[in-house]
């Protein structure tokens, strides 16, 4: 029986408070100042309110101080008292930020806040301060100050009363209400500094103890003078579920012997009454009741006994446990799952149903054991595509950050942008998107700084003031097209070509078309960027985003008309499990060529094949001459066609570079799914991986990024 | 045919251990019989380019691609022809498995490891890193190999480094 682990709702927790955080983010910046959308500010302070719920019951003192105190502003907004300024939604984007890292550092087990979040807070602090609306009164309103319960208390306000004396004695079914005096206890000492004393008295023998029960009862001395309301309002949700009574502590004389009694007092029936874990280092009153169902656990009470202090310093317990678990997972939609049971039921029907037929097979129930297997063959199919499904999300999740990264390139590089999301609905796998995240900033970043231009050189341009920003998915055949297009300058020709002939990438009388200059801009260290900027010019930009782009089985290639703007497309596979691919011949064996990187498979004619030297073979291919690069040659197969006229020359594209592979035949299209060579294996160059064919043999997935950078080590070895 | 059993002894611990023998080229070798995950008979494997001419390609094996490696290739010896009692044993270790081709395997033969003779030293002249032992069984002499050093080898060392970013 062992104590209830918390830790295990970590995860969970910080992924919801991320999200939470984002929903608080896309709200603020559609916040308009004029007028606020009160269903907007509702959002965020919902957002703000259940990371602080949150993080107070997992211990995350910290960020529910902040968040505290972040409440209050919108809790204010929320009820009119205060304006939707450009200041605050300034400063509660950068509390989103700030709240992001503190979430990360606890998530990793580091203490959650730092000189950012500090500053920030003072500045929400000093914000709340400036206009304090006469709120006083509001219980949910408490003064800000006493959000952190490590802040001094404010006593002297109330000369009448100094606090409260609060006696709790619940039933022994509260714990099974879902109440827990533990959170109830932390509410308590938002208002004021607590001492607790539990008393054990009713706690039965080990043997008859039922571990759902609440044995304990607690004497509770709150010395703050806040409304007995305020006071009451916490116990709101147990009333009928205890005895409770709240009587004023009269003379303003708390002596702080009396404090340090208390305290003791209040962990030493802990200490005996059951245990508290070492990792619970909350304030004493919370020491008992959760873990009361950890008789045995006993060994750990004296650590606790130790620790505990008025207003301990707030700790997150059991840290090095979030870490541990912090394992991806992913969060499916019920009617994903719906969908699955569905289909795993209709597998069984026709396994039954084939299962009959094979019992008593005669030759004239073909037809229907031919139906039966039809149905078998969609039925498999159709889950195997459900299941694909449970790892897709909506590229929303990765669009949905780039509101607040235009908002902030905007007043940097101040440039009036409005973005455009279309297809956010648009769904591919979660590895996929993981990834794609970077490139896309980038390319958003580059098209603010380097495409759109500032307002006035717009305006002479004959163009509104705000350049537009369109990110763009869809689906086109088995891929998930992503745009980002800008209606900028477009890319600048003359700039890149000076700047290629600098580096030497081309020669200082070549004169590259279009799509050679634009293909330029993915070279590694290119950067047209005059000055470098934070944002760009770096130079490890366009080549990274390609990389990327590439080793998730995609391609990224870009189109740009002078003073249009241009477009960046990325065509990336649907999942990283499964591709298409044509199934080559090479000799006797068997190559699968994913269908992305296909342009086109022809067969050659002698004369459209040109030598160059006594080893390479160049064939024209639209405006360019390719390479012929033999697949047996750099695979070492036996038996294969050698000429180039006999076999089928299949154009691939893998880094910007196109070449010729040449393979004996195309046997057909397939999908593959792709296995691991490295699981047991290693990486070989050239292959990505491979697959089981319909045969149970097993089959190789070409690499065509690599076998070009193969192809290329060779003809240099070679030359 | 296990003369110097140990079968008494169930839990063979430091004691000893079982090792499946297998012939090849005429001589006997064992394997730690905890390393074994299968015996199959030989079936056509899927060449892999740029490998070692001893990995003779890789294997469907219930879904996971496993390469095979042909033993008699590994230490040297003279191809021989895939006949019906060719056999691939199918070994695992620290997760990795991998496929040896051998003639035909034919005992499990309990070993204690004070039976076990240390490997003479031939010098350079014959390789001998990926032998643990030798034992005596009667008139014959078996040789214990040493699955690990067979994977440590040159290229395999690859094998093993490629696994290391994977564990961490």
């Amino acid at each position: 029986m062992a104590k209830v682990d918390l830790s295990q709702f970590h995860q969970t927790f910080f992924e919801e408070s991320l999200e939470g955080l984002d929903a608080m983010e896309a709200a603020l910046l559609k916040l308009d100042p004029a007028g606020a959308d009160a269903e907007l500010v509702n959002t965020i302070f919902r957002a703000a309110h259940s990371i602080k719920g949150g993080s107070a019951t997992f211990g995350f003192a910290d960020v529910a101080a902040f968040t505290h105190v972040a409440e209050e502003l919108l809790d204010e907004l929320r009820a009119g008292k205060r304006a939707a300024t450009p200041e605050l939604v300034e400063l509660m984007l950068r509390s989103v930020d700030c709240l992001r890292g503190m979430l990360d550092r606890a998530r990793r087990g580091e203490p959650s806040a730092d000189a950012d979040s500090d500053a920030v807070l003072e500045a929400l602090r000093a914000l709340a301060k400036q206009d304090a609306a006469p709120a006083a009164e509001a219980p949910a309103a408490a003064p800000v100050a006493e959000a952190a319960p490590a802040a001094a208390p404010v006593t002297a306000a109330a000369p009448a009363i100094a606090g409260w004396e609060i006696l709790f004695r619940p039933f022994e079914h509260l714990l099974k209400t879902g109440n827990d005096p533990v959170r109830m206890f932390r509410e308590l000492e938002r208002l004021g500094p607590l001492h607790a004393r539990a008393d054990a008295g009713r706690l039965p023998m080990l043997a008859e103890l039922d571990p759902e029960a609440c044995y304990l009862a607690w004497d509770l001395r709150l010395e703050a003078a806040v409304p007995r309301a305020a006071v009451e309002a916490v116990f709101e949700w147990v009333d009928g579920d205890c005895e409770l009574s709240v009587t004023p502590i009269a003379a303003p004389d708390a002596a702080p012997a009396d404090t340090a009694a208390s305290a003791d007092d209040a962990a030493a029936p802990a200490d005996t009454a059951s245990a508290a874990s070492a990792a619970d280092a909350v304030p004493p009153a919370s020491a008992a009741p959760a873990d009361i169902a950890a008789p045995a656990a006993a060994g750990n009470a004296p650590v606790a006994a130790a620790a505990p202090a008025p207003s301990a310093p707030p700790r997150a317990p059991a840290r090095g446990e979030a870490h541990a678990g912090d394992t991806a997972s992913i969060r499916v939609g019920i009617e994903k799952v719906d969908a699955l049971i569905n289909m795993v039921g209709e597998l069984v029907i026709t396994q039954s149903m084939l299962g009959q037929v094979g019992e008593h097979f005669e030759p004239s129930m073909l037809d229907t054991l031919r139906a039966g297997l039809a149905q078998l063959e969609r039925n498999t199919r159709e889950l195997q595509e459900s299941v694909m499904r449970i790892r897709m999300l909506p590229i929303s999740t990765v669009f949905n950050r780039f509101p607040r990264l235009v908002h902030d390139l905007e007043r940097k590089l101040g440039k009036q942008v409005h973005l455009e999301l279309h297809g956010e609905q648009t769904e591919l796998d979660k590895t996929v998107l993981e990834k794609i995240g970077d490139p896309l900033v980038h390319l958003v970043r580059n098209a603010i700084d380097h495409g759109l231009e500032p307002p006035e050189r717009r305006r002479a341009a004959g163009k509104p003031d705000t350049g537009t920003l369109r990110l763009n998915a869809y689906h086109l055949g088995g891929n998930i097209v992503v745009e980002v297009s800008d209606d900028g300058a477009g890319l600048d020709r003359e700039a890149i070509v000076r700047k290629a002939r600098e580096r030497g990438l081309i020669g200082a009388a070549d004169q590259p078309d279009d799509a050679a200059v634009a293909e330029l801009i993915f070279q590694p260290g290119f950067s047209t960027a005059a000055t470098t900027t934070d944002l760009s010019g770096r130079g490890v930009g366009m080549d990274v985003v390609r990389r990327n782009v590439n080793d998730l089985g995609g391609a990224v290639t870009v189109a740009s008309r002078p003073g249009r703007g241009s477009t960046f497309t990325i065509v990336l596979p649907l999942t990283l499990a499964i591709i298409d691919g044509l199934t080559a011949q090479v000799g006797d064996e068997r190559y699968i060529i994913p269908l992305v990187s296909i342009i086109e498979s022809m067969q050659l004619k002698r004369e459209q094949i040109n030598r160059i030297g006594s080893e390479g073979e160049v064939f024209r291919f639209r405006e360019g001459y390719l390479p012929i690069v033999r697949l047996h040659a750099l695979f070492g197969c036996r038996d294969a066609i050698t000429d180039a006229t006999r076999g089928i020359v299949v154009v691939v594209e893998g880094e910007g570079r196109r070449v010729g592979l040449l393979v004996d035949a195309l046997l057909g299209q397939q999908q593959a799914v792709i296995k691991s060579l490295e699981a047991h294996y290693r990486r070989v160059g050239g292959i990505s991986g491979a697959t089981v064919t319909g045969d149970g043999s097993v089959a190789l997935i070409a690499d065509v990024p690599g076998l070009v950078r193969l192809a290329h080590c060779k003809t240099r070895v070679a030359a | 045919m296990s003369e110097i059993s140990t079968r008494d002894g169930a839990q063979f611990g430091q004691a000893g251990a079982q090792s499946l023998t297998f012939n090849l080229a005429g001589e006997e070798y064992g394997v730690d019989i905890l390393a074994v995950r299968e015996i199959r008979g030989w079936s056509r494997v899927t060449r892999v380019p740029q490998a070692p001419d001893f990995i003779l390609g890789v294997l469907n094996l219930r879904g996971a691609i496993v390469p095979i490696m042909d033993l008699r290739l590994r230490f040297g010896l003279p191809r021989e022809e895939y006949t019906a009692t060719t056999v691939t044993i199918v070994v695992a270790l620290n997760g990795r498995h991998f496929g040896m081709v051998v003639d035909a395997v034919s005992d499990v033969l309990d070993v204690r490891v004070d039976e076990i003779k240390p490997v003479p030293d031939f010098g350079a002249a014959v390789d001998t890193e990926y032998l643990k032992g030798l034992v005596a069984v009667g008139e014959r002499m078996v040789m214990l190999l040493d699955v690990e050093r067979l994977l440590g080898h040159d290229d395999w060392a690859m094998v093993k480094a490629a696994a290391e970013p994977e564990a961490a």
